[in-house]
């Protein structure tokens, strides 16, 4: 049992977390910018696993992360047009085209890998990190957060980008009002539908990233399921961050350390059946839940096809 | 619009009285319902020539080997037993307008404790009380796995979409762990449960393969769909289901009847576990997870949450999960394409009702 809180491990523990809690940041982000617009999108773990798969695809046949994390974000992109088309524009139910998507991609992304993929089982090799210099020397906090993969520090940035598009720009401002009030947002001038759909597939643009960030770099390779519930993780830290991205963050990487525990404590061989462990992320949704769910503020238009003069 | 409001698609379909509407009414519906199911076939049949594979040849074998074959058939009736056990939960919970989507985890967890308690209680009790008490402890565990989600959604307003998606994740995890740690049968290598002995599972019907819990099923749907139309208490689980405001101006208890239909739901996802069981499987091995929780939504949505309805479809998709597993092990075509065909019916469907909305606003206007 030494071995297991020694600086080493601890340090491990934490770069994993962060490697954890990147897809979940990623997806919370994106769902948080739906959600603001008024469509709640179950579908943002079919768009994961779209990305995980493309992405994957990507790096594996050019030899280039960047290149995978392009065709994961495409991916992300393609299932959230399905999904703008089907929901904003001509206003199915979210849930249901949600649902849909989801139950859609699964199926299709573990189909495709089993013709591809199921015989080789291929791998990427490491990602290469970005070190930061200095930071990376302090002792455990060091390696844990200031040698990751480049995308990883644009993706904590972006936190602080959505902060201030949605305080400080006009876009900001129309995609909270198309999800509080949209029919003032039409009044105004500004079209819902527009501003809707460029939530939706920005919501896919960064789910399908998170995905892919999942796949190239956190697993180093495509299963099917890879996912796991990832995407509807995100969903829930969209929730409780009551429209703040900081909180997203947050979130993130609590859950990111629930599941990097999962990890280690399978490393450290700690006799507990995996399925204890892995129940640890979910069991914490669910406290979360119960103590935050109360507060979890969501746009009063959420759900609600916006059609315009209807009452 | 669309889906959700079945009860008044149904509601106007009684009012078309002259015989000529009637049949305009119901040869619409029939193809309102077959021209999804259609569609799909062929937009999957695309997919299925992507990766190379003839769709003529593969959906020819699913018939064949889910609906033409003497002991295809007789498994395919089986299958149907929990399939309708989870589908009258689906419209129990969908006509409310609540969103259960954790029927796995439900059905998972009643599945191991009908399991567990089973091979038990035989031991003990004469047969027929021994698979009663088995059920009941089964449909309890299930409901009891609700409430967490029912008590957020009556009380927090917690999006019962999401925590009911939770507790699934968990929910299948759990099962796992009690398959592995409590109820693990010592006498087997492999993690399991103790196999009920099969002269003391449900009969078989007659002279076939087919288990007697499909008759369970059959009258499990029927009885909901009846008291969803036919009772007060169906018609006030309506009405919160149409405007939950409303409801609560009317003087119903919301926050009691939301906990009352996650109950009802759950129970039913629990039966629906306990009759795969003591019907059919005896055992529940580890990582055991048939995830027909979601693949039934499409069916429910396409039988407008009529129940009577709801039987040909579960009967449908019971075809397409018996054929997909043969064409599975023999055409290698993995079964995770029945998923891909369940999904696209749904999108269709709604896009099918979504034009024919349009087109009759078009005609009225």
């Amino acid at each position: 049992m030494t071995g297991l809180f020694s600086e080493v491990f601890l340090s491990a523990l934490l770069f994993g977390a962060v490697t954890a809690a990147i897809p979940l940041l990623l997806a919370g982000l994106g769902e948080q910018m739906s959600e603001k617009a008024g469509v709640l999108n179950i579908g943002i773990e079919g768009m994961m696993l779209a990305g995980a798969y493309l992405g994957f695809v990507g790096a594996f046949y050019s030899g280039s992360l960047w290149l995978g994390f392009l065709t994961g974000a495409a991916g992300g992109v393609a299932v959230a047009l399905i999904m703008a088309l089907l929901c904003v524009r001509i206003g199915l139910n979210q849930i249901i085209i949600g649902i849909a998507l989801t139950l859609g991609l699964e199926g299709l992304t573990a189909l495709l890998h089993h013709f591809q993929f199921s015989r080789s089982y291929p791998r990427l090799p490491a990602a290469d990190a970005t070190v930061i210099p200095l930071l990376s020397d302090i002792p455990v906090i060091g390696a844990a957060f200031f040698k990751h993969h480049l995308i990883v520090y644009l993706a904590v940035a972006l936190v602080f980008g959505m902060s201030y598009l949605y305080r400080r720009t006009q876009l900001g401002l129309n995609l909270q009002a198309a999800g509080d009030k949209p029919a003032a947002l039409d009044v105004a001038g500004i079209d819902v539908i527009k501003t809707r759909t460029i939530a939706v597939l920005t919501t896919g643009a960064l789910a399908g990233l998170g995905g892919a960030y999942l796949a190239n770099v956190g697993a180093g390779l495509f299963i099917p399921f890879i996912t796991n519930g990832a995407g509807f993780l995100g969903i829930v830290l969209a929730m409780l961050a009551r429209g703040r991205p900081i909180w997203v963050l947050f979130g993130a990487l609590l859950f990111g350390v629930c599941l990097s525990l999962t990890t280690a404590m399978q490393v450290a061989g700690i006799n507990i059946p995996t399925d204890v462990i892995q129940m640890l992320p979910f069991l914490a949704v669910m406290i979360m839940l119960v103590l935050f769910g109360r507060r979890a503020s969501l746009p009063a238009a959420l759900g609600i096809p916006y059609e315009r003069g209807a009452r | 619009m669309s889906i959700d409001s079945a009860p008044t698609a149904s509601a106007t379909a009684l009012d078309a009285t002259s015989g000529a509407a009637t049949r305009r009414d119901i040869l619409h519906r029939l193809l309102m319902t077959l021209g999804p199911i259609l569609a799909a076939l062929v937009i999957a049949g695309f997919i299925l020539l992507a990766v190379g594979v003839d769709p003529l040849a593969y959906y020819g074998y699913v018939l064949e080997k889910g609906l033409f074959s003497p002991l295809g058939i007789q498994q395919t009736l089986t299958r149907m037993a929990p399939l309708l056990f989870l589908a009258a939960g689906l419209i129990v919970a969908f006509r409310a307008g609540m969103w259960n989507l954790g029927g796995d985890g439900q059905f998972l967890l009643g599945a191991v404790t009908a399991a567990a308690s089973a091979p038990m209680l035989v031991e003990i009790l004469p047969a027929w009380p021994a698979l009663i008490c088995s059920f009941l402890i089964a449909m309890v565990v299930a409901m009891i796995w609700s409430l967490v989600p029912a008590l957020l959604r009556a009380y927090q307003g917690v999006n019962e979409i999401i925590t009911t998606l939770m507790m699934t994740f968990l929910g299948t995890s759990l099962a796992n762990v009690l398959v592995k740690l409590v109820f693990r049968d010592p006498a087997t290598t492999v993690p399991q449960t103790r196999t009920l002995p099969v002269e003391d599972r449900l009969p078989r019907l007659f002279d076939t393969t087919v288990t007697s819990g499909l008759l369970l099923g059959l009258a499990a749907i029927v009885i909901v769909h009846l008291v969803m139309t036919r009772t007060a208490f169906g018609l006030k689980l309506r009405i919160v289901g149409a405007n939950p405001r409303a409801a609560v101006h009317a003087g119903l208890g919301v926050p009691g009847l939301t906990i009352a239909v996650f109950a009802i739901s759950a129970g039913l996802a629990g039966l629906a576990g306990a009759v795969d069981i003591i019907g059919v499987q005896g055992n529940v091995r580890a990582d055991w997870n048939p995830a027909y929780g979601l693949a039934v939504i499409p069916a429910v949505f396409l039988a407008r949450m009529n129940g009577f309805a709801a039987i040909g479809f579960v009967f449908l998709l019971s075809v397409l999960s018996i054929g997909g597993e043969s064409a599975a092990r023999r055409l290698g075509v993995p079964n995770h394409f029945t998923l891909v065909l369940v999904s696209i019916v749904l999108i269709v469907l709604a896009l099918a009702e979504y034009i024919d909305h349009r087109y009759n606003q078009s005609r009225k206007a």
